[in-house]
């Protein structure tokens, strides 16, 4: 770091010797005094002249303000170009001879009032440019003056020399009421004057930002509006970012507004374009999603952005940046223009780089192959660089692109095929994300992996294979041997790959503990009585401590599921992309930083968020549900970049399954205690390798007295033995922070299945078959949970049975059998009516389809949710478990209707506390639609009515244990809302029921 | 907005500087110089750099880095396609934008940046209001200006600069009146191994010499104006009536101006006008590589393809090329390994090859990169989209103008994957 820093410095400062010195030497003598005497000439053919060798001299940095005197006094000219070029000089040195400059001022004050306006606009001009205060004050009455010219082009000149004066005295311009007339100025006739005045107040209001300059209103809108067709490309730039500003009060306002900016995405000026896609993307969120118009304008957004793309390179990397978010925003825009995207041999990494990132994000299903065949060509490229993100890429496919995880795989291979040191290394860093994407699925490639062992040198692929090599410790017959020579050189190791290696190590030692006692010491004593790393030597302490204190419980904590990392690796956060596409064009989009981050001239800018969508009618519930509703699906899980992902890994490996979900139901106090203690404070200390630890660790070195072993040597691991021996000692209680003695071995609880739970919910998607609603079949049982079975599942009501259907499948590679299945006791009785027909053996990669009817007479529990099922499924290789939970519909029994005398007493007689109302939102049946859909669940209409053009459905359900449930759905037409309300003795199962209703009425 | 603005040149010297608000010390851009030390090729400095309390935009043209400072947030496509108006500017001013004639002009220079921008926003821009403030030097007005004293600055305001077209100034006069367009489409193409597309695209121009007396008012309209769905106009184009009918009106701009650009993507059918055969192999533990090429002409409508030019970086482990082309020659330079073979015109009934070997240092292993093969070619008469004027007309002025149309087409990058 010192050492880059040095390096840094002499850079700088040979770079400074290279430029500055160069130029700066002051001019010699005999020069300046050569052109003294040219000025003071009296033909002023000379004099032209000698000021023309002025500026040349000046422009190369040479200094010339000796001259500053000699000069002015040829400022009283009535040649145009001899004037212009004084000016000039003034400029450049009023403000190191500011009391020479005075005797400027007499004629600026004169060139504003002479006749010709080109005279009357470079004396404005000019003035403002001379930066220096004891002037100013002088210059405020020609200003005032100009600012009313009757020449626009003077009016639009003094329109900006008020942001200069603005930049060099802003309490003067306050004062002087400037600031007024300039806001008076947007409603020139002239365009350009308006444009000028846009553009100034949005530079003065960049200093002020609460000082309401730029006060938009549709009057003013108009105004800009109908400027913008006039003004020059500029212009149309300033007033464009300006109307970005505004939120429209409506739709049609913003549809208005809209339609008037859109033949600017054909302007030649591709900033003007950025602009306006800008204001399209943000006045767009205010559009309901129905109007024909907002599909229109969405076609219209394509063609610019691609054209900007065949623009010179530099337009291509700011469009390419910003072209980023709007996919991410909006990827239907682009959606079938992914070959633009494609990477030209030639182009400038700087583009072949964003082009890449581009090309993932528009990945999909359907254009997958292709990304493929190019991403393997450009890895075969010549730049390190851009091969490696290809290589990075391919890895990114198979995470976003499901389908297409297997083609990235063999992809993958393909490329270690070539031998390539860097393209192997970055493959093995890919590779790793993807078993982590889809555990248990291409293990077959480790073996492949592992005979490039020895030509990784990258920490990050050599951290990268040692983690697959722990995680899949149990299928590589020589993990040991393996992990055992990257132990060789354990202190040479950055602490990326040490940290690594530690933790495999440990999983090892958990799962094939008898082989690799050894080992395990080793590795603990290499990592905390050799190291001076704070990180790996308290690392090294927690596992030491977790492995002779509980080992049941090290196993449940380093071992502990992963959650699955999500698609996108580095999608911009929400809410940062909503402030991100307000500013499309600027430099925050270039960077994917808000400009309060990192633009100095911006003081306190406020952070601009998308309008929401007024939708249609009453919808408007919060602002956001449009905007939300506008991105086609969920934003995935922000999972950190690829850089931290390794440290994430690590951090993972000790977090308690608590992070996927609720943690296992049997958990003991003191367990709680335990997980808590290592969620949280475990979490801290190692989440952030730079951060030192929390001292209370950090102090029990070896040597601290508390430990009772601290012998050199580390002891025997064997885990009984020292579960016992370290458990019942003091210190490792206050450790734990609760007595040793209460910990209890329950850790072989069932997994918990909490995460599958949301699962389930969300599989509730698409179409069902005639007749009850069945929802599409969820994971269950993950195969990596199971040993390689996986049960995907649902449940249907098929001729008044109700059925469990099951699809099995082996993905281990050995062949199972002797399958049974059990439930736990649950709320409504289910229970399987007859034995798991599985009758052949299930041999790798094979999948059956089961049938299980059900009845149910079985013994009744209360659950909760109501409708959770425990179930236990047994073969040949252990017994497993899981929970999934049904829909309710599936015990609404045939005969529940109810007859009309009887609905109404029964509705009477539940006390009204029993009723429960609930919202459907987004229903678009009518209301006898909806009665035929819902008898086909058993949900029977009884009456109908309809007041005030609201239809109300009044409904019965009987459940298979016999309690009733009453409902009235009223349905409004034209209103997707549905309401529903439920009476029933039994309050619990409403909000069950509900659920159904919701499920059935959308699918 | 913009605050200054440093021309740097290949050798990474600061030529020129201008400031239009407070002076920025030219130290600032020893941040580019690191960025420009750490890019392996000139065209790989990016174009956005930033520095602790500016930020620097530069653009790479004609050999000369135009690097831009600004201080608050700016648009960046802005600042792009001013600097790129600059660059043009100068060019048009005095034929070339190199650092020689820069230097040349130097006080013209400064007074065109001076008046192209105040205080950071542009002023004028378009080449004919600044030639009406500022003459371009030429031999000649020099030469008079020297002998009667006076001043190539205007005395007067252009009368552009407010009036509802800015773009053309009045009183203009010609003996002879003519209008020519220039149709000019580069293909951009990629093609994979097998020879078939991968991407291909047009992007096209019109561009314009008007020389026509007063405010004609001109129509230009398409035989099949549907081709046309991503363009880009020139201001002066009425944009509702475009939309209305698909002809394009307009007063012209007076002298050279681009009408309009245009793009035709790679959903619509383009057509490949050559093709190239190629077997580009080395064979493990060999030290002879063998590189065999043809060309030939499709899809060219029977017009010839000229100016070809074929282009190619062999792999860093070839040593040598002996080749034999059936016509032209051909080059290899043993440091950069590029090949380049000038072809000239493909005869359909005689197809040009370039076929020979390639000789690999001994004992190397066989190179992993396939070379990529880049052509260039020009098609006269031409325009590969199908685009066709169908007529110009001229309204406004009563005189007759002379009228012409020419189609080019070339090639833009066009990339054969081997």
């Amino acid at each position: 770091m010192q050492e880059w820093a040095n390096q840094l410095c002499e850079n700088r400062q040979f770079g400074s010797k290279m430029t500055d010195s160069k130029y700066f030497t002051t001019t010699k003598k005999g020069e300046i005094f050569e052109l003294k005497a040219e000025l003071n000439s009296d033909k002023k053919e000379k004099k032209k002249e000698a000021v023309k060798k002025v500026i040349a001299s000046m422009t190369v940095g040479k200094d010339v303000s000796a001259l500053f005197p000699d000069v002015v006094n040829c400022m009283q000219t009535d040649n145009l170009e001899l004037k212009k070029l004084v000016y000039l000089y003034l400029m450049n040195y009023a403000k190191s001879q500011p009391d020479m400059a005075i005797m400027a001022v007499n004629t600026f004050v004169k060139d504003c009032e002479d006749p010709n306006p080109l005279i009357r606009a470079l004396a404005v001009r000019t003035m403002g440019c001379i930066r220096v205060d004891k002037i100013t004050e002088y210059l405020c009455e020609p200003l005032r003056k100009c600012l009313k010219d009757e020449d626009p082009y003077v009016r639009k000149t003094a329109a900006v020399c008020v942001a200069k004066l603005h930049d060099i005295n802003a309490q003067l311009v306050e004062d002087q009421g400037f600031l007024d007339t300039l806001k008076d100025l947007i409603s020139d006739s002239n365009p350009m004057v308006v444009a000028n005045a846009v553009a100034a107040l949005s530079e003065i209001a960049e200093s002020h930002p609460n000082s309401n300059l730029l006060d938009l209103n549709p009057q003013t809108i108009n105004k800009l509006l109908t400027a913008l067709n006039e003004c020059t490309e500029w212009g149309q730039i300033f007033i464009l970012d300006c109307l970005a500003n505004y939120t429209p009060r409506d739709d049609r306002e913003s549809q208005s507004i809209c339609e008037r900016v859109t033949p600017r995405l054909s302007h030649a000026n591709s900033a003007v374009v950025l602009s306006a896609v800008k204001v399209l993307m943000k006045f767009m969120e205010m559009l309901p999603k129905d109007l024909d118009y907002y599909g229109t304008l969405l076609k219209k957004l394509a063609p610019p952005l691609v054209t900007l793309l065949s623009a010179e390179p530099e337009l291509q990397y700011v469009a390419l940046r910003n072209i980023n978010l709007i996919v991410q925003r909006r990827p239907e825009i682009l959606k079938h223009e992914m070959k633009v995207f494609f990477v030209k041999y030639n182009d400038p990494i700087y583009v072949k780089l964003e082009k890449l990132d581009i090309m993932i994000r528009l990945a999909s299903q359907a254009n997958i192959a292709q990304v493929l065949a190019e991403l393997k060509e450009y890895a075969t490229e010549v730049d390190v660089d851009f091969v490696r993100k290809a290589v990075r890429a391919i890895g990114r496919c198979a995470i976003k692109v499901e389908q297409s995880a297997e083609r990235c795989v063999s992809t993958l291979l393909d490329l270690i095929q070539t031998k390539v040191n860097y393209v192997v290394q970055e493959a093995i860093v890919v590779i790793k994300d993807i078993f982590r994407k889809y555990p248990n699925k291409y293990e077959s490639v480790i073996a492949t992996l592992c005979e490039n062992l020895d030509s990784l040198d990258e920490p990050e692929a050599r951290a990268a294979m040692i983690w697959i090599v722990g995680e899949y410790a149990e299928r590589i017959d020589n993990a040991d041997e393996l992990l055992e020579s990257f132990l060789e050189g354990f202190h040479d190791e950055s602490t990326q790959v040490q940290l690594q290696l530690l933790t495999a190590i440990v999983k090892l030692f958990l799962k094939k503990p008898t082989e690799t006692q050894e080992l395990v010491q080793q590795v603990l004593s290499l990592a905390t009585q050799d190291s001076d790393n704070p990180d790996l030597r308290d690392r090294g302490y927690i596992y030491w401590r977790l492995l002779s204190t509980d080992p049941v419980a090290a196993k449940e904590v380093v071992l502990a599921e992963k959650p699955l990392i999500s698609e996108e690796t580095d999608l911009i956060e929400p809410t940062l992309l909503e402030e991100l596409i307000c500013h499309i064009g600027t430099l925050a989009s270039v960077y994917h930083k808000p400009p309060s981050a990192f633009v100095e001239g911006s003081r306190g800018v406020q952070h601009k968020r998308l309008p929401g969508s007024a939708g249609s009618g009453e919808s408007v519930e919060s602002p956001d549900a449009g905007s939300a509703a506008g991105v086609s699906d969920a934003p995935p899980a922000v999972i950190p970049s690829q850089g931290d992902l390794l440290g994430d890994l690590l951090n993972l490996d000790l977090t308690p399954p608590s992070a996927t979900g609720p943690p296992p139901a049997a958990t003991s106090g003191m367990q709680m205690g335990a997980m808590d203690l290592l969620g949280g404070g475990l979490d801290s200390l190692m989440g952030d390798e730079s951060e030192p630890p929390p001292i209370p660790l950090r102090t029990d070195t070896p040597q601290s007295p508390q430990l009772p072993h601290q012998s050199p040597s580390p002891p025997d691991y064997s885990p009984t033995e020292l579960g016992g021996d370290l458990g019942g000692s003091p210190a490792m209680g206050a450790g734990f922070g609760a007595p040793p003695a209460a910990m209890p071995a329950s850790f072989n609880a069932p997994v918990s299945s909490g995460g599958l739970d949301d699962l389930f919910d969300l599989g509730g998607g698409v179409g069902m078959p005639m007749g009850a609603y069945s929802p599409p079949k969820a994971i269950w049982l993950p195969a990596m949970k199971a040993k390689g079975l996986e049960i995907l599942g649902t449940f249907a009501r098929r001729a008044g049975v109700i059925q469990m259907e099951m699809t099995l499948t082996n993905k281990a590679m050995s062949v199972m059998t002797d399958f049974a299945i059990q439930f736990n006791k649950n709320s409504f009785g289910l229970t399987p009516a007859g034995p798991l027909q599985v009758l052949t053996p299930l041999s790798p990669n094979q999948s059956i389809e089961v049938a299980l009817p059900l009845n149910t007479v079985g013994p009744v529990m209360k659950m909760d949710p109501l409708n959770n099922l425990q179930v236990a499924v047994k073969n040949n290789i252990d017994v497993f478990y899981f929970s999934c939970q049904y829909p309710i519909s599936m015990l609404f029994v045939e005969d529940g209707k109810m007859e009309r005398q009887v609905f109404l007493a029964t509705w009477k007689d539940i006390p009204n506390d029993n009723e429960t109302q609930f919202q459907i939102k987004d229903c678009h049946l009518s209301s006898d639609a909806a009665s035929n859909k819902l008898q086909g669940s058993s949900i029977f209409t009884i009456a109908k009515r309809t007041v005030d053009g609201q239809d109300m459905l009044y409904q019965s359900i009987k459940l298979t244990n016999g309690i009733w449930v009453l409902a009235e759905l009223r349905v409004q037409a034209g209103n997707p809302n549905y309401t529903v309300s439920l009476k029933c003795r039994a309050p619990e199962v409403s909000q069950c029921v509900f659920q159904s209703y919701e499920a059935v009425l959308k699918n | 907005m913009i605050h200054s603005l440093f021309l740097v040149n290949a050798s990474g010297d600061i030529f020129l500087e201008k400031h239009w608000k407070s002076v920025v010390s030219r130290s600032v851009c020893d941040y580019f110089f690191e960025a420009l030390e750490r890019a392996t090729e000139p065209e790989n400095v990016p174009p956005v750099i930033p520095t602790p309390h500016h930020y620097l935009i530069s653009v790479l043209r004609h050999r000369i880095y135009f690097v831009a400072v600004i201080q608050s947030e700016v648009p960046p496509l802005f600042v792009i396609e001013f600097l790129h108006r600059v660059v043009d500017t100068f060019q048009d001013y005095f034929g070339v934008c190199t650092e020689a004639a820069i230097k040349d002009n130097v006080v013209v220079v400064y007074e065109l940046l001076e008046e192209m921008l105040d205080n950071g926003f542009p002023l004028a821009t378009e080449s004919n209001i600044l030639k009406e403030l500022i003459k371009p030097p030429t031999i000649l007005r020099t030469m008079v200006n020297t002998i009667t004293g006076s001043t190539n600055v205007g005395e007067q305001l252009p009368t552009g600069q407010l009036s509802v077209v800015p773009w053309r100034r009045t009183g203009v006069k010609y003996t002879n009146n003519e209008a020519y367009f220039d149709v000019v489409e580069e293909i951009d193409a990629i093609i994979d191994k097998s020879g078939s597309t991968i991407t291909a695209e047009i992007q096209g121009v019109i561009d314009a010499c008007v020389k026509l007396t007063g405010m004609p008012d001109l129509t230009l309209s398409f035989m099949n104006p549907r081709l046309l769905d991503d363009v880009s106009f020139h201001p002066c184009v009425r944009f509702k009536r475009w939309e209305a009918e698909r002809i394009l009106s307009f007063i012209p701009p007076d002298g050279n101006f681009r009408l309009l650009s245009y793009h035709v993507s790679s959903q619509n059918l383009v057509a490949i006008p050559v093709y190239v055969k190629h077997n580009i192999t080395f064979r493990e533990g060999s030290s002879q590589g063998r590189f065999d090429l043809t060309l030939g002409p499709k899809q060219t409508m029977g017009k010839a393809v000229e100016s070809v030019l074929v282009s190619s970086q062999l792999p860093r482990g070839v040593l040598n090329a002996n080749l034999n082309p059936s016509q032209g020659t051909y080059t290899f330079d043993p440091v950069t390994k590029l090949l380049s073979w000038d072809v000239g015109k493909i005869n359909p009934q005689k197809l040009p090859s370039l076929k020979g070997t390639m000789s690999l240092q001994a004992g190397a292993s066989k190179p992993d990169e396939n070379p990529t093969i880049n052509i260039q070619f020009k098609i006269q008469q031409m325009a590969i989209s199908g685009l066709k004027v169908n007529r110009l007309d001229m309204y406004g002025e009563k005189y007759k103008p002379f009228k012409g149309i020419k189609y080019m087409t070339k090639a833009g990058k066009f990339q054969v994957r081997t």
